[in-house]
């Protein structure tokens, strides 16, 4: 029998949700035991950072990262993995293009880190302490805190990443079928998205035969003002919902579950910033011909462009946020 | 002085932490750190966000529990808006949420805190942990918990949409109703779970409770600490995970205080340490006395325990039959036993799996009348659960259009915090001695926390902003002398 395949599994600025994604491979994760050697996988196993540090490096077939850069810790861990590991993937939509927690990048670092440690309800804190990056506490004794980066990075904006798997969290699904490619021998092009379609999700959602061949919408509603027909397209129903601008292979769980695609897939193959190719469909299916008009609409009802339209990738988009383009930045 | 033993990452649970242990120069441990590097800034991104997505966007503080934040802000839009779901909606969420309890509880019982028990607190690291179990218990065993955890959360997704980040809740119901077919599949599957969790329920007895060295491990004086608990309870004070009022006993088990949730801020606050980024959660009128337990000190503590340990019994009767077996057997209330956790939370599991079968058996769960339409925002909104690691608030201030302008999350292991940094470092005083280190004592010393099963994701993605609706007067030694409100 060849050699198991070693396999180490990290998390960053995540939730977890990438965590269970795996652990709900159920069986299937029984099965893959035998075929592969979980050598690093902090929430299940108990090997530690200086197990992997005394790895050689490459010695690891396949690390799968989750979860955003957004402290100096993050950053090294990562390139440590990238160093010890032939293949590294980029496991979900925050470690793709940053994800929900990239949203922080609309804030600085000093406006969050104020708001939590001083100026909450809840902190009771006269002498303003906050976290250090060394402190002394004993006259012996230091402790060293890693810092928190400026900004919300992905992870192919610290490291060289050989694949993504879409999603937040990549469904059972996604992950089983990006698992039988990695495993499968027969490697696709450096940078390609496994396991989901590159064709939209609305060419998998059931309710896409009763999607109108010209959607033309006067008002937008919000989800909660709105009881809508589970029958009909959503869209077509004055509800923004993403699937005609996001990645299919999620099996539209959302939308099943009644609710609109909110775009956790990221975009199709080649294009680069999915919230303006959002806002360009959603242009297109406005019904306004005067730009007065249409502007005023888009005040009213697109409450807020960056949350629907951005939500999973903010650090990704030409946008970028508080940040966009300051030289001082870029060395954090 | 010996150089410090970092234990990192510590492992299985869920997000970062790090345990920092200070040696003298005999190589015995005179404190021990443990570390929390991690922060994100969820209630900051939020404000500007419409309120309707709190719940998608809170989910994503904690995968693991993320059923818990979105039915938290959930049930803070209900507040926010003043619209009561229908009933069966209701009962659908509580149905939801009791799957999602036990089929986290479980997730911790089998994968995160049991292999140290099951498989051994010593056993070689390559061991302790699912795969270990496996081997320990047998193929047969490990399949059913995965077979039957699976099907808990295949009908999560059923009715919730998805159950890694849920998409169902609204202010005022759910997002779609369920039909009769899928409550034929749910009774059927609740007699699947009520079975796994009375079969957990002997494992735990069977591999721990007649294991006399385990035994003497739970009850040692290294894993005790003499807290506050608290707890969310029904109106008979029995233990509800989706609503009802807060209730906090004392170290000697008295009722301290009872209160709705839009009283809180009256009754919790925050201590900052510049050595982690989580915040350390203490009773406000009892106030922060340092890292010390007793009675005069304001550190409290959530998740299994002490929702036991803050109640007065059980929901469903055969959890109330493993409630009364816990505390007779230990033979006194409130436990302080850290590691009794791990029993505690078999007996919620219990009253998690009857609470989904009383719930599928109910067939108001299929009537369409799942939403009431809001109106205008009421300006602010507070909803409270008992998420699996304990008391979860959410609290979010909108506009007049509903776009969120303050948030506020209080987390279930910001309250465990103080404890869980008291476990820690007792264990490490207590274990580490004249530079014998081990990796199963290192071990031993992250059980301390694991007991906990703290969720460090959700702890410290965190960020409260300023809310001005009491204020409170302190003398110079941190008492409280004045409320103004």
């Amino acid at each position: 029998m060849s050699e198991k395949v070693k396999v180490a599994l990290y998390w960053c600025a995540s939730c977890g949700g990438c965590e269970e994604a795996v652990v709900d491979l159920g069986e299937d994760l029984i099965r893959l035991s035998n075929m592969i050697d979980i050598v690093f996988w902090p929430v299940a196993v108990d090997f530690k950072r200086s197990d992997v540090e005394e790895m050689p490096d490459g010695s690891i077939d396949i690390s799968f990262i989750n979860g955003g850069i957004r402290l100096t810790e993050h950053e090294e861990m990562v390139k440590l993995l990238r160093r010890k590991s032939k293949l590294v993937v980029a496991f979900g939509s925050c470690a793709q293009t940053g994800g929900v927690p990239g949203l922080a990048n609309l804030l600085s670092r000093d406006e969050i880190l104020r708001y939590i440690y001083v100026e909450a309800p809840t902190v009771v804190n006269f002498e303003g302490s906050m976290p250090k990056e060394e402190v002394a506490v004993t006259s012996r004794h230091k402790i060293e805190l890693p810092r928190l980066l400026k900004y919300v990075k992905a992870l192919d904006q610290v490291i060289d990443v050989d694949y993504y798997i879409p999603g937040c969290a990549p469904t059972p699904e996604v992950v089983r079928r990006s698992l039988e490619i990695l495993l499968g021998g027969k490697l696709p092009p450096k940078g390609s998205v496994l396991g989901a379609s590159n064709k939209s999700l609305c060419d998998e959602c059931d309710l896409n035969k009763t999607k109108p061949e010209k959607i033309l919408l006067k008002d937008v509603k919000r989800v909660h003002e709105v009881k809508l027909d589970l029958s009909k397209c959503y869209l077509a129903q004055g509800v923004i919902c993403l699937g005609p601008v996001t990645r299919g292979g999620c099996g539209t769980l959302c939308i099943k579950g009644g609710m609109p695609c909110t775009g956790c897939s990221g975009p199709l193959d080649n294009v680069k910033d999915f919230g303006a190719r959002a806002i360009s469909y959603l242009a297109s299916i406005l019904d306004y011909e005067d730009e007065v008009q249409a502007r005023k609409v888009i005040e009213e009802y697109i409450v807020d462009p960056v949350g629907w339209l951005y939500r999973y990738s903010l650090p990704k988009s030409l946008v970028r946020g508080k940040y966009q383009g300051l030289e001082s930045d870029k060395h954090e | 002085m010996s150089k410090p033993i970092v234990i990192d990452p510590i492992t299985r649970l869920e997000g970062h932490g790090k345990i920092i242990i200070l040696l003298d120069d005999n190589g015995s441990a005179v404190d021990a750190y443990l570390q929390i590097p991690e922060l994100r800034g969820f209630e900051k991104f939020l404000v500007g966000r419409p309120a309707e997505d709190a719940p998608q966007i809170t989910s994503r503080i904690c995968g693991v529990c993320p059923t818990a934040h979105h039915m938290a802000a959930t049930k803070a839009l209900d507040d926010l808006y003043a619209v009561e779901p229908p009933l069966p909606a209701k009962k659908v969420r509580e149905l939801v949420y009791n799957l999602f309890m036990f089929e986290d509880h479980l997730l911790h019982f089998y994968v995160l805190g049991g292999p140290d028990f099951i498989v051994g607190p010593k056993a070689p690291k390559s061991e302790r942990n699912i795969f270990g179990v496996l081997r320990k218990v047998g193929p047969e065993v490990v399949s059913k918990v995965i077979k039957t955890r699976k099907t808990a959360r295949d009908m999560i997704t059923a009715i919730a949409g998805k159950v890694i980040h849920p998409v169902f809740g609204l202010p005022g119901g759910i997002a779609r109703p369920i039909d009769e077919g899928l409550r034929k599949k749910l009774l059927e599957a609740s007699n699947e779970f009520l079975e796994l969790a009375l079969f957990t329920h002997e494992i735990f007895k069977k591999v721990i409770l007649s294991n006399k060295e385990y035994v003497d491990l739970i009850l040692s004086d290294v894993y005790t600490h003499k807290t506050y608990y608290m707890g969310l309870v029904d109106e008979a004070n029995r233990v509800n995970f989706y609503d009802g009022k807060l209730r906090v006993v004392d170290p000697d088990g008295r009722e301290y205080a009872k209160f709705d949730v839009h009283e809180y801020l009256n009754h919790i606050a925050e201590h900052v340490e510049p050595w982690t980024y989580v915040r350390f959660s203490y009773l406000r009128n009892i106030g922060w006395r340092g890292f010390t337990d007793g009675i005069s000190s304001g550190i409290f503590s959530v998740a299994p325990l002490a929702r036991l340990n803050a109640a007065d019994g059980m929901a469903t009767p055969h959890a109330q039959e493993a409630y009364e077996e816990m505390f007779n057997t230990i033979g006194h209330k409130p436990v302080h036993h850290t590691l009794a956790m791990h029993w505690a939370r078999v007996v919620e599991i219990l009253q998690a799996a009857e609470k989904v079968k009383e719930l599928a058996e109910d067939p108001e769960i299929t009537d369409p009348n799942i939403r009431n339409i809001p109106e205008a925002p009421k300006g602010i909104g507070i909803g409270v659960v008992e998420a699996p690691r304990g008391v979860l608030i959410h609290h979010y201030e909108t506009d007049d259009k509903g776009i969120i302008r303050k948030a506020n999350l209080l987390v279930a292991t910001q309250h465990n915090s103080a404890r869980i940094s008291l476990s820690v470092g007792k264990a490490a005083k207590n274990l580490i001695k004249n530079g014998e280190v081990s990796e199963g004592l290192l071990n031993m010393v992250e059980m301390a926390f694991r007991a906990y099963d703290p969720c460090h994701a959700c702890a410290t993605h965190n960020l409260p902003v300023d809310f001005k609706p009491v204020i409170y007067l302190y003398d110079l030694r941190g008492n409280l002398i004045k409320i103004i409100k």
